[in-house]
């Protein structure tokens, strides 16, 4: 993208002023700088950025030049008599002006770049963000493909308290994620940002991308990445104890491998949808009548309560703690309680559907229902809740 | 000397200079200008210090990568408060409890206009405190969704909510009290011939935000209590599934926020605009452009809220307005900095501890100046929001800025109000020691937030490891060094050289025209201003 003629003047006036090479690369292994990054806007922002930060380092050598001079030369030690001056008009006049000027110089290229970050018109394809305490959903509205973006596991298992596992050991500690959004290179990908629960805030330092995730807003962006490669950033809006947990990973393929990874991605999910559909079609008995099946089903209750505990930690343990006992008064404790040792239909549908007006999130669109259905099983049998439930995906699927 | 003469001198005595009360008494019904300004510093210099202690949980967490000391949540309780305490706790007082000292001997009024409601304002704030840091004993812990308490994600706050929003109700009542008192003793208490065009720029600045504090304090108690109804009474001013709009607040919050920041620096500047002139032994270049500019700023304070949510997605529109608007501030500020280096320019500079804070403070809040510029370009700003060049952009504006200016202050006051003088080597000590280790501790976190790393996070990715190991070791530097400014200013109490009524060599204002230290009482007679 050819730089505006406002860009070249103001590098053509700081080169010569202060041998600034506004071009020069950031020093990226001290990482002092912003990135450039590796989008044409991104370009743009890096430079407004290395701009304004010319701007400000000229002026601060010529004030603080000044008061220099005038802290060395003018002290009483050195044997300095006060002048009396105490007003001129006609530098109140300069110091005024010249300020107006600058920034009126340095406000044209910014809104010039501003509009066209904001032009999110003729996109390729377009993904919906919906940010969730702590995970991303990227849904690809073109393809009905969709699916949660989560901290890896070693950088989970890493970042616990006392973990006793070096960060240094572990690979993109906090930047990696098991589903990363994937884009094609060239393609001009606008997102639709929101959020399911409390604000957050999807950040792409690489795209100059960084955009609120707020509940009952969309908000557009849009980004067009030239170069293949991982592209890592995080959550950048306060969004509750796990905010430092919940990465933002893009991967841009090449339009043939992305296209093949679209393929792969369709595939599952037709196929997700036909296991499902079949499972309700075969056998749509009263879901109340599963629990008492117990014995007839594939799945014992400990198969489900091992798959279950992992799960647990995943999605439910950050709040409600491993141990079960919660956080009071917001993270109920599950250990005991009347929901998870009561009626089976009510606990299916707070896990379900949430609980709306608290931080209990609706896990019936995040999680299938064989997940569900462990984690459900582990929750009734664990920390002294033993109420020997065994709970089958098609109860699940009844209960949705 | 007659018999009488000396009775009806003694009856004057009792009268007229009768001391304080004794004992605690003294204090909690108190309504001499001077002893409230004393409990004020005093109540701030301890929410500094436990201000302090909860930033060095943070940055002992941030030391390196990996959680070794505390849970995410309290970490998130940790910097919540921290805030809280040294937004409404430490700077603000502080300035209150200088414009309590000062402005009554600056304008030659014998207290403050309104000396029952100053007690008053005072004695809200501990009980406020109280209220807030009793949170951290709660069930789910201090209020941790960030100073700013952004719905949703606050009203997942535990048992601390109500006592939160209490709490806030009750720092903006001290707050409004104490500037109704200071608008009410600038307008009706000046002494003849202190027109407001002769009085110090400290009055000025103060006058000015003392407008600003009831402009703004109701907007943020009016914010806090649709919160509270939100979340105990059913309505959904801010809930998306109620019909309601969670960027409402945000707007409330910073159509209070953006002032707010004023309001801590503006009293600074007033300060700072009285120690150059004085130790530069010469007058105050461009008075009336100070002034001018001073109110340019808080009004320009009030049209520029939404620079702090340029990510939020407002309309093109929006966005360059805010932009435009944000960007103008410099010029008055720009203003500012300018007649203060012509103010020092070709006098006769010495540097003793307050100008010595004094030039700290123009070099470090014009960085923290620049990198607000910088912040103003909504493009770039996409980048630095929320990152950890916001981090050290507000801090230095706030540390070596408001904090820096407040302790200029003390050093400059401190044997007007003593008596005595500070031991001058161990105040130059704590000056440096606090400029290079502040510098330590916040310059490196421009490189985090340029680099990539997100404010309010536990844990970081390894690559930010070695900038945030430097500002650690400077916090706790600088944290430790504010217990020698306890200690000089302890010393300075209890005895030191003898303070002049000029204290300094050619200072300007009636406050130096008061024996030192100041009587209990001064200007029962209003002095003759030229």
């Amino acid at each position: 993208m050819s730089e505006s003629k406002w860009m070249q003047l103001w590098r053509s006036l700081l080169g010569a002023g202060l041998g600034l090479g506004l071009a020069a690369p950031a020093a990226a292994d001290w990482a002092l700088n912003m990135p450039r990054g590796v989008t044409a806007i991104s370009n743009e922002v890096y430079d407004l950025h290395m701009l304004i930060l010319g701007i400000c380092c000229l002026i601060a050598v010529v004030v603080f030049g000044v008061m220099i001079v005038s802290i060395i030369l003018h002290r009483k030690s050195r044997g300095a008599e006060p002048a009396q001056f105490h007003h001129s008009t006609k530098a109140e006049i300069i110091w005024t002006v010249i300020p107006i000027l600058i920034l009126v110089g340095m406000a044209i290229p910014a809104a010039e770049t501003l509009v066209k970050m904001e032009d999110t018109r003729n996109a390729d394809i377009t993904v919906k963000i919906t940010g969730y305490q702590w995970k991303w959903r990227y849904d690809y509205l073109d393809d009905d493909v969709g699916f949660f973006s989560t901290l890896d596991r070693a950088s989970n298992a890493a970042r616990q308290l006392d973990s006793g596992i070096r960060p240094t050991e572990v690979e993109n500690y906090l930047l990696e994620v098991d589903n990363p959004l994937v884009v094609p290179v060239g393609a001009k990908v606008r997102l639709l940002i929101t959020a399911a629960d409390v604000l957050h805030a999807w950040w792409m330092p690489d795209f100059a991308i960084k955009k609120d995730a707020i509940p009952g807003y969309v908000n557009e962006a849009w980004f067009r990445v030239d170069k293949a490669g991982t592209y890592r950033g995080q959550c950048a809006e306060l969004c509750g104890r796990d905010h430092g947990f919940m990465p933002v990973v893009v991967v841009a393929k090449d339009p043939a491998d992305y296209a093949q990874w679209m393929a792969d991605q369709r595939r599952e999910a037709g196929l997700e949808t036909e296991r499902a559909e079949a499972v309700v079609a075969a056998d749509p008995a009263p879901a109340a009548m599963r629990v008492e099946m117990v014995e007839q089903n594939e799945r014992g209750i400990d198969d489900l309560v091992a798959m279950g505990e992992s799960l647990y930690r995943e999605h439910c343990g950050a709040c409600h703690q491993p141990d079960g006992q919660g956080m009071a008064p917001v993270f109920p404790a599950l250990a005991g309680s009347p929901v998870v040792t009561g009626d089976l239909s009510e606990h299916v549908g707070v896990v379900l559907k949430g609980r709306p007006g608290t931080a209990m999130a609706p896990f019936g669109p995040q999680l299938d229902d064989l997940q569900l259905a462990a984690i459900v099983t582990y929750q009734r049998n664990a920390w002294g809740n033993d109420t020997g439930d065994v709970v089958q995906p098609d109860y699940i699927a009844a209960a949705r | 000397m007659s018999t009488a003469e000396h009775h009806a001198g003694d009856h004057a005595h009792d009268h007229h200079d009768h001391g304080p009360a004794k004992g605690i008494m003294r204090w909690l019904t108190t309504t001499n200008h001077k002893d409230i300004g004393t409990m004020y510093l005093v109540f701030s210099l301890i929410m500094f210090l436990t201000g302090g202690t909860m930033a060095l949980v943070i940055r002992a967490e941030l030391f390196q990568p990996g959680l070794q000391l505390v849970d995410p949540a309290f970490f998130n309780q940790m910097t919540t408060m921290h805030a809280l305490i040294m937004v409404f706790g430490a700077v603000m007082p502080a300035t209150v409890g200088l414009a309590n000292w000062m402005i009554p001997m600056m304008v030659g009024a014998p207290d403050m206009a309104l000396p029952r409601m100053n007690n008053w304002s005072f004695w809200i704030l501990p009980v406020a405190f109280t209220l807030l840091i009793s949170t951290l004993f709660m069930p789910g812990g201090a209020p941790a969704a960030g100073w700013t308490m952004y719905p949703p994600l606050v009203q997942q706050t535990g048992s601390a909510f109500p006592f939160m929003v209490f709490a806030v109700h009750l720092m903006g009542a001290s707050s409004i009290m104490g500037a109704i008192n200071i608008i009410v003793t600038i307008m009706n208490m000046r002494a003849p011939g202190m027109t407001l065009l002769k009085m110090p720029l400290f009055v000025w600045t103060w006058l000015i935000t003392a407008y600003l504090l009831i402009a703004v304090m109701p907007v943020l108690a009016g914010g806090v209590t649709m919160l509270l109804t939100d979340q105990f009474f059913g309505t959904t001013f801010f809930r998306a599934e109620g019909g309601g709009d969670p960027v409402l607040f945000q707007h409330i919050f910073w159509f209070f926020g953006h002032p707010e920041v004023y309001i801590m620096i503006l009293p600074a500047f007033g300060i700072i605009s009285e120690i150059i002139p004085t130790f530069s032994r010469k007058p105050l270049f461009g008075y009336e452009s100070m002034v001018y500019a001073t109110a340019s700023i808080a009004f320009l304070s009030f049209i520029v809220w939404a620079h702090h949510m340029f990510t939020v997605g407002m309309p093109l529109a929006g966005e360059l307005f805010f932009m435009f608007s944000t960007m103008l501030i410099a010029v008055p500020t720009g203003v500012k900095v300018f007649n203060w280096i012509s103010t020092m320019w070709r006098g006769a500079m010495t540097f003793e501890t307050p100008m010595l804070f004094a030039i700290a403070f123009v070099i470090l809040f014009t960085i923290g100046g620049f990198s607000g510029l910088m912040l103003a370009i909504a493009p770039a700003d996409f980048q630095y929001h929320d990152s950890y060049f916001v981090v050290a952009h507000f801090h230095y504006v706030l540390v070596p800025g408001a904090v820096f200016a407040i302790m200029a202050g003390v050093y400059y006051w401190l044997p007007k109000w003593t008596g005595h003088m500070y031991d001058e080597k161990l105040g130059k000590l704590h000056f440096w020691l606090s400029t290079i280790s502040v510098n330590v501790l916040f310059f490196p976190q421009h490189f985090l937030g340029l680099a990539g790393m997100p404010r309010r996070i536990p844990d970081y990715n390894t690559q930010f490891a070695d900038f945030n190991m430097i500002s650690s070791i400077g916090a706790f530097v600088f944290g430790f060094s504010q217990l020698m400014f306890v200690y000089i200013v302890w010393r300075c109490v209890r005895g030191g050289e003898p303070a002049s009524s000029k204290v300094w060599e050619s200072p300007r204002g009636l406050e130096w025209t008061v024996p030192s230290p100041a009587p209990y009482h001064t200007f029962e007679t209003a002095p003759e201003v030229k």
